[in-house]
Formats: C-alpha cells, sequence, structure tokens
C-alpha cells in the first residue's frame, strides 16, 4: 500500500478507465475523488456502481459535468440528470437488478466466471442470456464484472491500510474492493495500526493499493 | 373516499399480516406507511436493502447522521439490536428466502399474480433496483397498491407492462380489496370497509374467484 495525494490518485486514472466506485445514492461514495476526477476533467468514463445518486452529489457529480460515458447500475431514478444524458444518447445506461448487480461484481473479485439467479428469469432482463437448469430450476447465467479500478470510501483505514465502514455506508465498498486491478480508498479516519482490531476489519489491507493521504 | 383514507386502509391492513420475529422488507410509497401500524405487542425487524436491519424511524431534527440512512438515502434510525452488513449479505437475505415478508408498491398485477413494477417503456426507466431480487426470493410478496389508476383498473387479465418476475405475488391488498392468487387465480378473500363485492369486480379488469360469503376488512 502507497499513501497518496488526491491528485496524485486520480492522475493514476485515464481518460476511458472503468471505476467502480462505492455508496448508495451518495453514501459511502469516495466524494473527495468524485471532486477531483471532475478538477482533473477525466473523460468517457464507464461508471460501475449501485446508481447515480443525485445531482450534485457522489456519482451524480461525474454525470453533471458529463465526464460518464457509460454507467452500469440498478437503479437511476433518482438522477433526471443520467435519464436526460440516457434519452440524449450522451450516455449509454446498462440497468441491472441489484442483487444480481452486486453478486456480478462479488464474481469477479472471487475468482468466478459468474454466478447463477433465479432474478429477472421470465423478464426482459434474461433477453440474450444463456439459462441453465439446476435441480429442476431455471437459472440465469450472469456474468463476472472486474473493473481498472475502484474507489473505496472507509470510515477508519489504518497505516497498513486494513479497513472498516460505518452503518449504511459500507454497501458496495468492501465488494469493489476485490475486484478490481488497483483499488484506492479515502477514508472518514486514517489510524494507527492496532486500533482496528483484528476481528473488526472488513477489507483486508493487502486488498488496498493506494490510500489517500488527510489534507 | 380521498387517497389519504385509501392509503390508510392499506397499510393497516397490510400490518395485520405482520408477526413478531420476522424479517420484513418495505418498498417506496405506501408500502412504508405499513410501519406506522405495527401493533404494539408485534416486534418485527425491518431491513433496509442498502445494508440494514433493525431500520428505525425518522430521526428527530438534528439527530440524523450521514452515514444512517434508508435505501432512498433519507436518515433514519437504527433500533437496539440493529445491524448492518455489505450489499452482497443484503441481497442474499433476499435472494435467498430469508425475509418473510416484503411489502411493494404495483402498476400492473394480472390474473396470476405476476407484477410488473418497475418500468413503462418510452416513459419511466428508473432501473429495477431491489424489486426484482425482492419478488423473486422473499418467502411472501404483498402488494400495496391502489386499486385503480385514473379510474383504470390495475389488476389486468395480462400485464401489458414488463414483469418484474416470473413468481406470483401471495396478496394485493388495496382500499377495495384483500385479494390472493390460491392455485394461481385471483381470488377475493376481503373487501374494503363499505365496499361491496360489485364496486370490486367492476374496478378489476381480471375475473376473480368468489366463494360463499366475503367479509369486510376489520381495521
Amino acid at each position: 500500500m502507497k499513501t497518496v495525494s488526491v491528485a496524485e490518485a486520480v492522475s493514476l486514472i485515464p481518460d476511458g478507465a472503468t471505476l467502480m466506485i462505492g455508496g448508495f445514492m451518495g453514501v459511502g461514495t469516495p466524494e473527495r475523488l468524485i471532486d477531483e476526477l471532475v478538477r482533473q476533467g477525466k473523460r468517457n468514463l464507464t461508471i460501475i456502481a449501485n446508481d447515480t445518486a443525485v445531482p450534485g452529489r457522489g456519482i451524480g457529480k461525474l454525470v453533471d459535468a458529463g465526464l460518464v460515458g457509460r454507467t452500469i447500475a440498478s437503479h437511476i431514478g433518482l438522477n433526471p440528470e443520467t435519464q436526460k444524458q440516457m434519452i440524449a444518447g450522451k450516455m449509454t445506461v446498462d440497468l441491472i437488478p441489484q442483487g444480481t448487480l452486486i453478486e456480478r461484481i462479488r464474481a469477479g473479485g472471487y475468482g468466478l466466471g459468474g454466478v447463477l439467479t433465479p432474478t429477472g428469469v421470465g423478464t426482459i432482463v434474461e433477453e440474450g442470456k444463456q439459462k441453465v437448469q439446476v435441480n429442476g430450476k431455471t437459472y440465469l447465467v450472469e456474468t463476472a464484472l472486474y473493473a481498472q479500478f475502484a474507489l473505496i470510501d472507509a470510515f477508519l483505514a489504518d497505516y497498513l491500510g486494513n479497513l472498516s465502514y460505518a452503518l449504511t455506508a459500507r454497501n458496495f465498498n468492501p465488494v469493489i474492493a476485490m475486484a478490481a486491478d488497483t483499488t484506492i480508498v479515502t477514508a472518514e479516519h486514517i489510524v494507527p495500526v492496532g486500533l482496528i482490531a483484528p476481528d473488526h476489519v472488513v477489507t483486508p489491507a493487502p486488498l488496498v493499493d493506494y490510500l489517500v493521504t488527510n489534507g | 373516499m380521498s387517497a389519504m383514507d385509501a392509503q390508510t386502509i392499506i397499510a393497516k391492513r397490510i400490518a395485520q399480516e405482520l408477526r413478531s420475529g420476522m424479517l420484513v422488507n418495505l418498498g417506496i410509497g405506501i408500502p412504508t406507511m405499513v410501519a406506522n401500524f405495527v401493533p404494539d405487542d408485534v416486534n418485527v425487524f425491518f431491513q433496509s436493502e442498502n445494508g440494514l436491519i433493525g431500520t428505525g424511524p425518522i430521526p428527530e431534527q438534528g439527530m440524523g447522521h450521514r452515514l444512517l440512512t434508508d435505501a432512498g438515502g433519507r436518515p433514519v434510525t437504527a433500533l437496539p439490536g440493529a445491524c448492518t452488513f455489505d450489499s452482497a449479505i443484503s441481497f442474499g437475505l433476499i435472494r435467498g428466502g430469508h425475509v418473510d415478508i416484503t411489502v411493494l408498491g404495483a402498476l400492473q398485477v394480472d390474473a396470476r399474480g405476476l407484477l410488473a413494477n418497475w418500468m413503462i417503456p418510452g416513459k419511466m426507466v428508473p432501473g429495477m433496483g431491489g424489486a426484482m431480487d425482492l419478488v423473486t426470493g422473499a418467502k411472501r410478496v404483498i402488494i400495496a397498491m391502489q386499486h385503480t389508476a385514473k379510474g383504470k383498473p390495475k389488476i389486468l387479465n395480462e400485464c401489458t407492462l414488463p414483469l418484474t418476475s416470473e413468481r406470483p405475488v401471495d396478496l394485493v391488498v388495496s382500499e377495495l380489496a384483500v385479494i390472493g392468487f390460491p392455485d394461481g387465480r385471483a381470488t377475493l378473500l376481503e373487501t374494503g370497509p363499505g365496499v361491496t363485492v360489485e364496486q370490486v369486480t367492476a374496478a378489476t379488469e381480471a375475473k376473480l374467484a368468489i366463494s360463499g360469503t366475503i367479509s369486510e376488512m376489520r381495521l
């Protein structure tokens, strides 16, 4: 793990990169990394996340700035700007059931080719997908998702990069931490090693590539 | 009957389906109101799919925490015994059949109980969020909805909008009726307060199975 400034962290990300971003309606989203992506004007990004929050918040800021070429998410209903750009053909949006989205990411991080899920069978979600029968029940084959970068917001990070999360800000963060080539973390508090007890570490330090320093 | 009255009837009637110890997931809109009518002697666990069991009421003014919200991003409280978890666990609970009851809204329900509640092609494409997983995986799916939309029936022979799941719902509660789907057939179980069977059938496109005397909701 390396410690970097927020500007250094974002300078690692090229235009056109695929980013998994933590957060659920902006809660648990690394706002400092988002603000810096906007400041550096990274373009044509592919975003994999639960949702695009609302205009002016979290991933919504990337949408507002016109930096997103493609979004893979489960819900965009609370961000009219995302819908506007989708309808105008400025952004491609792939909508995926939330449980399927998180499992596809989990599969990517856990070295699996995908998962079998009953969700979506008999609906338009099954179009173009392989179906398999297991013990008489029908499942869709949903392939794994993987990204170049995972952008994480933790509550506590220790000097080694062990992470823990607070309340409902955990959501996608520990799952995407496994599913990208490079994991970049912001934390509410950076604390000495040992302050997060071994049993309370949710994301182990070896998964963290860069920890953004304070200030 | 005012719209507010209809919503209260629906939420109160659904609250009677809850039993102590159940894990319950409420959708947005009328389903959220069910929490206001849980009897005092019934203790259920409410789940928010963003990663919380033990979701409590909206906090008092100035007492909210920005990292403690419901699935719509609104501040909530956590009751004693609450726990938090990541989205994979949250949807493992949902898809894996660990949620006892989910209460959801509907755009349409058909004669077999199939549900459409997530998009209107060309008009409203918000994404399905957790709806498909909830309907596919919860042990019991209860629909909370007003019986008609702009005077048009919502319980149809067949849904014209994209389906949410191939799994039928278990119960529909409107201000006019409680409808179940035993043997895959829409069946009138109760009428709303002061509502006749004829009023229900007139407001319903799907043919309702009706046997014996139909009792009125006791609220």
